[in-house]
């Protein structure tokens, strides 16, 4: 019998404090009246601010927690730190957002929350169970923000596409876990790996069970060929919302993939790594020439998503190839890197896009460098650095994850991957050039950026700058975080 | 009696999936869609129940009653968004819900 004791309490506590602000934040939620509701919007990123600090001044010891089902390593301090910044950039990004376009409930902030602390035990958890038990609760509150602007058909739309194809991921996720568990007798990732790596025990179903699992993760961080969701989703859905559920929800699968693929990826030989490298290579080349032809904005951003989570594909491959941590440090400095730069997007998007998001064709930014030049600066440094230019977080991002896959001897993928980014700048550039180059008066917004937006994009684009001309403390700090527990 | 041998159980797990994806990809209401996945959750839980007798230990077991809760939270939210879709456009069919392209 064991008991719950006060180090494993300790090593939730962030978890534990942001679920206990989300349900803070709903009992208030009724006596704020209708005009004020952006106080509880700084309560949730009071409750994120608290989470953060309480892991920096009371740093719990690294081990396992609770019978083994959590592990609370550099691995999971280092995403729960992330997931922690985007929840509080997408809180920042969302609380002017939400009062322009008349939907400020304050169930936003604490589902914002909640799919937070999803993702926290989803990057955590050393026990399949857990995981499938954060990946739902992430899951099941995306699906309700992306449906949150609930009087525009195409927010329902997102949300309704998003959970069909969403849960049935999910099923295909359970349906690999429970025949892991029958072949192995057991769902601790530890017990598993050591089960697995007996002589003998790889058979046809158990690579079949775990490649109903990639399935199940492989839709969460939409790889080729389970991509078809994501552009309608992102498009369809708010925009602070697509800048949330882009990174946090994404960097939490990918997360779950290195620590379950990374761990038993020895023993299955080529077989897995095979598929990693095969929907890598895919979803670069798909989601980049996708990309090309979009005259949405939000949708060209979508299919950059799907480009991006390929060339993270490529690090997970080096990783899996290789063995050394530095493929897995590129993954985690890819993902943090990305994570700036695809909210900041996403947040100035939202507001430049105007009452209802009227405006988010690419021929809306037209001229928009001249009306203003704030804003288009802005965004160009965005696009910049999601292409990859030097001095900016996009271009260390890829530059480590290419020379981890050479390390590892990938010279194909890598030339893939490195064509493919020459492709990309083409749709990012089009953006400015549009905006800058072209005649004509713009029809998004030109309202001065609210002060919560514009402390939440002063910080990304500090963050791009920062990991963009000083990548070597973060560079250190994903290295060290590299190595799971178990 | 003989108890029942657990292989005949992930038979019918494997079937009860087998019908609930065909379910999925085919059918275009929204509603059986949604009992579709239903369908493979339970399969799931037959699996679990199944193999957690086999090996004489209940993780399986709790492992399936999470699944159910998390089938209940699914179908609550599925609904949900559901009933936001039809105030605005007045159907449950999957092939009329084309405002962005699939």
């Amino acid at each position: 019998m064991t008991t719950v004791s006060i180090p494993d309490v300790m090593r939730i506590l962030p978890e534990l404090i942001l679920a206990g602000f989300a349900i803070l934040v709903m009992l208030f939620e009724p006596f704020v009246p209708a005009g004020r509701k952006r106080v509880l919007g700084w309560i949730a990123l009071l409750g994120v601010l608290v989470a953060g600090m309480a892991f920096t001044w009371a740093p719990p010891n690294a081990g396992m927690a609770f019978s083994g089902s959590i592990a609370a390593d550099g691995f999971s301090y280092f995403f729960i730190f992330l997931f922690l910044t985007i929840a509080a950039l997408a809180l920042l990004g969302s609380i002017n957002y939400l009062e322009r376009d008349n939907i400020h409930h304050a169930e936003y902030y604490a589902l914002i929350l909640f799919s937070t602390v999803g993702m926290c035990f989803m990057a955590a958890s050393a026990e399949l169970i857990m995981i499938f038990l954060g990946l739902e609760i992430s899951s099941l509150s995306t699906y309700v923000l992306a449906g949150f602007r609930r009087h525009d058909p195409r927010s329902n739309e997102s949300a309704m596409k998003y959970f069909l194809l969403g849960s049935f991921a999910t099923a295909f996720f359970l349906y690999g876990i429970a025949f892991v568990y029958g072949l192995t007798g057991t769902t601790n990732l530890v017990d598993l790996a050591a089960d697995l790596a007996q002589p003998g025990k790889w058979s046809t179903l158990t690579r079949a069970a775990l490649i109903l699992m990639f399935v199940g993760l492989a839709f969460k961080v939409s790889t080729v060929p389970f991509q078809i969701w994501t552009p309608d989703v992102y498009q369809g859905a708010p925009a602070p919302v697509t800048a949330f559920l882009s990174t946090g929800p994404k960097a939490a699968a990918f997360a779950v993939l290195v620590r379950i693929f990374l761990g038993l990826a020895g023993p299955s030989g080529p077989a897995a790594f095979w598929v990693i490298w095969i929907s890598a290579a895919l979803t670069m080349t798909v989601g980049n020439f996708a990309a090309l032809l979009q005259k949405n904005v939000k949708r060209m951003l979508a299919y950059s998503a799907i480009a991006h989570a390929g060339y993270v594909l490529v690090g997970l491959a080096a990783a899996m190839a290789s063995g050394s941590t530095e493929g897995a440090s590129a993954v985690l400095f890819y993902l943090a890197a990305y994570a700036f730069m695809n909210v900041g997007a996403f947040l100035l998007i939202a507001h430049l896009a105007g009452p209802g998001e009227g405006r988010t064709e690419i021929s809306d930014f037209t001229g928009l460098g001249r009306a203003a030049p704030g804003a288009a600066a802005c965004l160009t440094v965005f696009m910049l650095s999601l292409s990859g230019i030097p001095s900016t977080a996009g271009f260390f991002a890829k530059f480590y994850v290419f020379r981890a896959s050479v390390h590892a001897g990938l010279i194909g993928l890598t030339i893939i991957a490195v064509l493919n980014s020459v492709v990309s700048v083409y749709y990012y550039l089009n953006l400015v050039v549009t905006m800058y180059m072209r005649e004509g008066e713009p029809q998004a917004a030109r309202t001065p950026m609210p002060l919560p937006l514009y402390s939440a994009i002063a910080a990304s684009l500090f963050a791009i700058f920062y990991l963009g001309l000083y990548p070597n403390h973060f560079l250190l700090l994903s290295t060290l975080s590299s190595k799971p527990l178990p | 009696m003989m108890p029942i041998p657990p292989t005949w159980c992930v038979y019918l797990g494997t079937g009860l999936f087998t019908i609930g994806v065909i379910g999925v990809l085919t059918r275009r209401n929204v509603i059986i869609i949604l009992m579709s996945i239903e369908l493979i959750l339970n399969a799931v839980n037959i699996n679990l129940v199944a193999f957690s007798r086999y090996f004489g230990e209940v993780d399986g077991q709790i492992f399936a009653i999470f699944v159910i809760t998390d089938a209940a939270a699914e179908a609550a939210v599925g609904l949900g968004l559901l009933i936001a879709l039809f105030r605005n456009k007045e159907t449950v069919n999957a092939d009329e819900i084309d405002l962005l392209k699939w």
